[in-house]
């Protein structure tokens, strides 16, 4: 199976306005900035979880602990994988007990991965709110959970996979929908 | 009843014979054997591409009765050894109670005349209970029907009670026979001693454990011009030993088993307990060393040292499990297959070393040869026919064998003791 | 980074990459046991039994952790071969444990090869915690990580170890996995506790111990067994004491920033001086906490990939 990309979605541009945008939600709704974190998910929510921070830096010169955080021991759905993920190292080095976590994922789908993320976080303190930020919702919830900042929604069918790209790690930025494609 | 056996190849290395003969069997003695005999009221056996060979003997298996007939028995043990290809089985005396009196070995005779379909020769004890202290009554035992002495099992660790039973056995005769240990070396040992049981983690027994009695065995020997019989020789020291002491003129023979000849202790990486044997299986340049041996003549006999044991005894950790390996139903096959078909050795050399030799050692004068007034005991081999060795089809009471699976090209076919067919599989 | 195994058996088993798994997913689950909630939902729904037939304290309570920061539930069965040898086999009881659907089965045996024994029957993963004198796995993975947090690069590095190479698992698993890895092993000890023959699994013997620890970067000390006295592997302790014993002097061979490494437990003032056990050199303690993390990599290696 190979994969046939669609659509480009967004571009760099695109990326930073709706990060811009995040960013000044966030600000609007946490008045008290020292007492907000932000943990990006494995493995692009932290470099987006990063930009947001730096964002943050830019407009309000303050310094927003980041941290990161793997899920892969709360997946529930080891069974289903094979091998094995690796594990990753947990980096938070800050507590998290009565703090305002901003959650930062890429892509909001079935849910699954924000709940393990959750119950991660939970189990390293208790925090005094847990907001989530997705670059992308692209729908097909499987658990009742929903974003409180999200830079773009895009409706999706099931087939079809949404790629983010990083230039951190993918060398650019962009949003694709792509779809396996029998050969 | 008349048994015409024709048109096989029928090898004699006693007499030189290879040639495509009829045999004419009557009342247990064969009686005619030419190019062509017909026999109206014989029962005709088509040997055709088949090798006709003086009947096998197995000098060494354990038919563990009396004592532990769960193990096997007189009865099943005689069978395994028909079918095997053997016409003559010779059983060790570690039984329970020991083979260390006229009673026993009597039962033994009684039991296998009754029961048994080969014949069965029993091994006494060296010493009363095998304990290594006193000899038993060895002149007494031979007249009971004794074949040869042994503590087989157990070393005859003394060397002082080993000196008087050769010195004693030239009343009559006979071979001892010694399982050569050393039993402050091999100590719990359950492998060979070497690369592998340190990578293992298995205890080790060196093979220095067997050498030192080897030397033993035949300084005294020397000395006491008595015949003496090594078991189960398994290590290129005791080889060169045995090498020195036959250029002497010692009056000294040796057998080997088909495992110590084509498994080595590489083999014990699985840890299965079926390997587990005494002597333990040897290094590589072990085993080349014994081959060498058994082609040049060095080695005198093959002797499969069967020693059943049940599953449940096996199917342990390999430290506790007993030692030994079924081996009656395969020997044969091993040998035609590693050795035979493979040219290492010729068919000649197989049947001197099966039969021919140990005939000879044991002094049975009208077997190990097909001559006109020898015993009817045939053993007829296709050296062309492929088996599977399959434990479940043993027709021995245990299983414990590591070839379990092993296809092999060679067999015994048909398997005539004292001129009746005890077990054909044409 | 795909790991492909059902069983672990021993090191002889694995090769470079599946140990560098191993080492680089225990060192993402060293974070888990500083938490404050020390625990992971990793495993739950799995259930393990830790079958010892050695009295261990150390090892048994390490898989216990480990099991239990994942999540797994976990049983001990102790016995001992003995009251066993009486009564049912190692086979018939393991086939009952069996019946109780664990997925993992941890053994520690006196028999060498009893673990490999077990998968010839077995459905679930069989663990070695310990075999007679063939393996101990685990303790030679969390050397590895101890070393490889200390050190580093395992090629550039002189690993001696010394005492009863012959009757040591943790020795054996030390070699074959230090050598996979590419470092120097020299081993020392009595020549009765050191067969030259060792020699083919790669490694250098030395037994002049001020020789062997030249330029040591870790020394990796045995314990003495007690009961090996009086079997002539050596003639005394005090003998012993005098050749082989670990002293400040004796480490003055070895590099100035040299580990002192022991499986434990230690015999004080025997293969080791308390000096230098308590010492700044000695990673002892480090090596039972890795011990945690090690054993949790093994489980979730083992068990977290659902079917195989």
């Amino acid at each position: 199976m190979t994969e046939k990309i669609k659509a480009k979605i967004m571009d760099a541009r695109k990326i930073k306005r709706a990060l811009n945008r995040i960013t000044m939600e966030i600000l609007e709704r946490n008045r008290d900035l020292d007492n907000v974190v932000i943990i990006g998910i494995r493995t692009r929510g932290i470099y987006l979880a990063q930009r947001i921070a730096d964002i943050i830096k830019e407009i309000e010169k303050i310094e927003v602990p980041v941290g990161i955080l793997d899920i892969t021991l709360y997946r529930d759905d080891f069974s289903a994988l094979h091998p094995q993920p690796v594990v990753k190292k947990t980096e938070i080095n800050f507590p998290v007990e009565n703090k305002d976590v901003v959650l930062v994922d890429d892509v909001l789908f079935t849910g699954r991965t924000v709940r393990a993320a959750m119950d991660s976080l939970i189990d390293l303190g208790r925090p005094k709110t847990i907001q989530l930020a997705v670059l992308i919702d692209r729908g097909h919830r499987e658990l009742p959970i929903r974003a409180d900042y999200v830079g773009k929604f895009l409706p999706t069918s099931r087939r079809e996979i949404v790629k983010v790209h990083l230039k951190e790690i993918d060398g650019q930025d962009e949003v694709l929908i792509t779809e396996p494609s029998e050969i | 009843m008349k048994i015409l056996i024709k048109n096989g190849r029928v090898i004699d290395p006693s007499s030189g014979i290879d040639d495509t003969l009829d045999i004419l069997i009557e009342k247990g003695k064969i009686v005619d054997i030419k190019a062509k005999i017909e026999d109206s009221q014989a029962k005709i056996i088509d040997a055709t591409r088949l090798v006709v060979a003086p009947g096998f003997i197995d000098m060494h298996v354990h038919l563990r009765e009396p004592g532990r007939e769960d193990k096997e028995t007189i009865e099943t043990g005689s069978k395994a050894a028909a079918k095997g290809g053997f016409t003559t089985i010779c059983c060790m005396p570690n039984t329970n109670p020991v083979n260390d009196n006229r009673g026993v070995t009597e039962y033994i005779i009684s039991e296998a005349k009754r029961k048994a379909v080969v014949n069965v020769y029993p091994v006494a004890a060296i010493s009363v209970g095998s304990a290594g202290k006193e000899l038993t009554d060895m002149v007494d035992l031979r007249d009971a029907g004794a074949i040869a002495f042994s503590d087989d099992g157990e070393p005859v660790s003394d060397s002082n009670l080993m000196r008087r039973a050769l010195e004693y056995s030239r009343l009559i005769d006979v071979p001892i026979i010694d399982h050569c240990e050393d039993k402050s070396l091999s100590q719990n040992g359950v492998m060979n001693e070497g690369f592998y049981s340190y990578l293992f983690g298995l205890t080790g027994i060196p093979p220095a454990s067997e050498e030192i009695m080897v030397v033993r065995d035949l300084i005294l020997a020397e000395r006491t011009k008595a015949k003496l019989h090594i078991a189960h020789i398994s290590t290129k020291g005791s080889v060169e030993f045995l090498k020195v002491a036959k250029e002497k003129g010692v009056r000294v023979s040796a057998e080997v088993t088909p495992h110590h000849l084509i498994l080595t202790d590489s083999c014990l990486e699985t840890y299965d307990t079926n390997l587990k044997v005494k002597p333990p299986l040897r290094s590589k340049s072990d085993v080349d060393a014994l081959v060498d041996a058994m082609k040049n003549g060095l080695i005198d006999v093959i002797a499969s040292d069967h020693a059943p044991h049940t599953e449940d005894e096996k199917n342990v950790e390999f430290d506790f499990a007993p030692f030994g390996i079924n081996g009656l139903e395969t020997a044969i096959s091993l040998i035609l297959d590693h050795f035979v078909n493979k040219g290492v050795i010729s068919i000649q050399r197989c049947i001197e070393l099966f039969s021919t030799n140990p005939a000879s050692i044991l002094g049975l004068k009208n077997k190990g040869k097909i001559q006109v007034g020898a015993d009817a005991d045939i053993t007829i081999l296709n050296l062309h026919k492929e088996i599977i060795v399959d434990k479940n089809k043993f027709q021995s009471k245990s299983k414990n064998t590591p070839f379990h699976g092993w296809r092999l090209r060679g067999a015994p076919v048909m398997t005539i003791v004292n001129g009746k067919i005890v077990w054909d599989e044409r | 980074m795909a790991f492909n195994h059902k069983h672990l058996l021993g090191i002889k088993d694995l090769n470079k990459e599946d140990i560098l798994t191993i080492l680089d997913t225990a060192e993402s689950f060293r974070e888990i046991s500083i938490r404050e909630i020390k625990k992971v939902p990793t495993l739950r729904g799995k259930t393990i039994i830790n079958l010892f037939y050695e009295p261990s304290t150390r090892t048994r309570s390490s898989f216990e952790i480990a099991a239990k920061r994942l999540s797994a539930d976990i049983i001990n069965f102790n016995s001992s071969v003995s009251s066993v040898a009486k009564g049912e086999t190692l086979k018939d009881t393991v086939l009952n444990l069996e019946a109780m659907r664990p997925d993992a089965i941890i053994i520690r045996h006196p028999a060498s090869g009893a673990p490999y024994f077990l998968t010839t029957f077995c459905k679930s993963s069989v663990i070695n915690a310990g075999d007679g004198t063939h393996e101990h796995p685990t303790q030679a993975l969390l050397d590895a990580l101890t070393i490889r947090q200390m050190k580093g690069d395992f090629s550039k590095l002189k690993v001696v170890i010394a005492g009863d190479i012959l009757h040591s698992r943790v020795a054996k698993s030390n070699i074959f996995l230090l050598t996979k890895m590419g470092a120097k092993v020299v081993l020392s000890g009595p020549p009765p506790l050191v067969p030259p023959e060792f020699k083919e699994f790669g490694v250098e013997i030395d037994y002049n111990f001020d020789n062997a620890l030249k330029d040591a970067d870790v020394v990796m000390m045995l314990r003495i067994q007690r009961e090996r006295q009086g079997k002539n592997f050596f003639p005394s302790l005090r003998e012993y004491r005098n050749l082989y014993s670990l002293t400040p002097e004796k480490m003055k061979n070895a590099k100035k920033d040299a580990i002192i490494m022991h499986p434990g437990p230690i015999n004080r003032g025997i293969e080791l001086s308390t000096d230098l056990a308590d010492s700044s050199k000695s990673v002892i303690l480090k090596q039972v906490e890795n011990g945690i993390a090690v054993r949790m990599a093994i489980l979730y290696l083992l068990l977290g990939g659902g079917g195989k």
